[in-house]
């Protein structure tokens, strides 16, 4: 296909390289008060694994590949959806002083 | 022109790293955080819903189980979806840390069926880099899984104590080495075409490698391990994305790669520990630790006169630990502390890097009890202020308050940053029994002078506490 983009050996050691600062400077200035939603809110964003699971299973030829490809959506679904309950979860309890509960 | 569903594809994963990248940089502020979460939200409903266009471009070979395949995933959408939310809703706060294990685990689970069925593909032709970092993807993210159910496991209780034998780190390492050896063996000799059972056989050896590397580790240090999977995730999920050639789940899963593994460091850090000790060595196994003779005796006082005395102090600073979670405690403290401000006292929380199940657990606990954060602090922040406190209360918390810390060399924890409740004039130290603190060591805060134990349920406690100064305000008001 003419408009797919291909990531070959260095696009994609840039892409990992710009990225792992992206991670290291937003996790480096955060209180410590929030690191335990913030691993879980970091656990909820590799929840996009979902996406590549949904790849290979819509791609899938054989029953072994069908049923693995199922697993793996499951397991990715399941990463995305509770990281995300419970970040919000979490995060939603924080409140300042000031702004008492409505 | 044609409909080319890859531009919507390519343009909704842009969109998606862009609000996972705001959104996390929205979560590390307090203010912003819970802002920061549903943004993100967005990102992965986005690509999520984005990825079904494949649907008009799969491969030729698999065209004709396209309709089964897509029935598949829409269940096994929704069933993962279904259990997490419901699972998700339900768990205590107490348990977030074995909950956030779990549904890391997965997520290397995810990671790992994507690397197999690559590698079951019968007409895929592989090059070398990416088949290498395909199987260097499904080792991380195998380990992940396996190691994440057994850190759950043992956090919630369902495996008791820890799993030694002599030399087991030399059987980790055989393992790990046997694993890694039969995952290039698969790339560089068999291309990728290796026979079922040799490719299974990686798998499975990645996945008992998961289970050994976790086993000794003790629950104390789980939250570390827990950190460190989440980290590998991330760099699996980076991995397969990069085979995919999917940008989202390149940079996603490098973003978490690399947070990961500095909150583990953090983590390690505020536990006085390296990574690689929390890893491989067996903390807590050595318990008769040379003891330094400790003088003085612990004198015990009642509940309500400890109350009484911090309605009159001007400054009472509270040191938490997981103590006060285990007993459900946070509600009825704040009950108490909300007493005391209205009498006039100054009241600041101070928290211990490592109170609660791992870092900032016990400012999530106590703001499920109301506590406002802006009178919660860190360590770093209020150390210098316990010399101008009346009163410092000390509940459920032990080892991050041991002055042994600061001076004695001999025991296990020394050099690990404490919390000075010591400097305070007077200490309250509210506790079930006469216990030691997960380390095995004697604590002589409470041998202290200027300390009193307050023997009993910290709920009950708090209760006594907020009785015994109401009855005293009661004739006042």
């Amino acid at each position: 296909m003419d408009t797919a983009t291909t990531i070959t050996g260095f696009v994609a050691l840039y892409i990992f390289m710009l990225a792992a600062f992206t991670g290291y400077e937003i996790i480096g200035r955060v209180p410590s008060i929030l690191h335990t939603p913030l691993m879980s809110g970091s656990n909820f964003v590799h929840g996009i694994v979902v996406v590549g699971a949904l790849y290979a299973l819509l791609n899938a030829t054989t029953l072994p590949e069908q049923i693995i490809g199922f697993f793996g959506v499951l397991l990715g679904a399941g990463n995305a959806a509770g990281g995300y309950v419970v970040t919000e979860r979490m995060l939603q309890m924080f409140k300042a002083s000031d702004k008492k509960k409505a | 022109m044609n409909f080319h569903p890859q531009i919507l594809i390519d343009a909704s994963y842009l969109l998606a790293a862009f609000l996972f990248i705001y959104g996390l940089k929205r979560m590390s502020s307090p203010v912003t955080a819970r802002s920061g979460i549903v943004v993100a939200g967005w990102g992965m409903l986005i690509a999520v819903l984005a990825s079904f266009l494949y649907v008009f471009s799969v491969e030729e070979a698999a065209k004709p189980h396209l309709v089964v395949n897509v029935v598949l995933a829409a269940v096994a959408l929704l069933l993962g979806l279904g259990w997490a939310w419901r699972s998700g809703k339900k768990v205590e706060m107490t348990a977030m840390p074995q909950m956030v294990a779990l549904y890391n685990g997965m997520g290397g689970g995810a990671a790992a069926a994507i690397a197999a069925v690559e590698l079951l593909k019968p007409s895929a032709e592989y090059t070398l880099i990416p088949l290498v970092v395909t199987i260097i993807g499904a080792l991380i993210g195998g380990i992940s899984l396996s190691g994440s159910m057994i850190a759950w496991a043992k956090l919630d209780g369902r495996i008791n104590g820890t799993w030694r034998i002599k030399g087991q780190q030399a059987l980790n390492g055989v393992v790990f080495l046997a694993t890694l050896a039969l995952g290039l063996f698969i790339a560089f000799a068999e291309h990728g075409h290796a026979p079922v059972i040799l490719t299974a056989a990686f798998f499975v050896g990645a996945l008992i490698f998961g289970v050994l590397m976790t086993m000794p580790i003790g629950g104390a240090d789980m939250p570390v391990v827990i950190s460190l999977f989440n980290a590998f995730t991330g760099l699996a999920v980076g991995f397969e994305g990069f085979v995919l050639q999917n940008p989202a789940l390149m940079i996603a899963g490098m973003v978490v790669g690399s947070a990961g593994t500095l909150l583990t460091l953090l983590m390690a850090k505020a536990m006085n520990r390296s990574v690689a000790n929390v890893i491989f060595s067996n903390f807590g196994a050595a318990g008769d630790e040379q003891q330094g003779e400790i003088k003085g005796s612990m004198k015990p006082v009642d509940a309500g006169d400890a109350g009484i005395n911090m309605r009159y102090a001007s400054k009472v600073i509270i040191a938490p630990g997981y103590g006060l979670a285990v007993a459900q405690a946070q509600h009825k403290l704040y009950e108490f502390v909300k007493l005391l401000q209205d009498a006039g006292v100054e009241v600041k929380f101070a928290i211990h890097p490592v109170a609660g199940r791992m870092p900032g657990h016990m400012n999530v606990l106590l703001a499920e009890a109301g506590v406002p954060y802006d009178i919660i602090y860190d360590m770093e922040d209020i150390n210098g202020e316990f010399k101008e406190a009346d009163v410092a209360i000390v509940i459920g918390a032990n080892d991050t308050v041991n002055p042994a810390a600061r001076t004695n060399k001999s025991s296990p924890i020394y050099g690990m940053p404490i919390l000075n409740v010591d400097q305070a004039k007077q200490v309250y130290v509210v506790k079930r029994g006469q216990g030691k603190g997960y380390s095995g060591v004697e604590n002589e805060l409470f041998f202290a002078d200027n300390t009193n134990m307050v023997y009993g349920d910290a709920q009950k406690v708090m209760v006594a506490m907020t009785q015994a100064v109401k009855s005293l305000d009661g004739g006042g008001h």
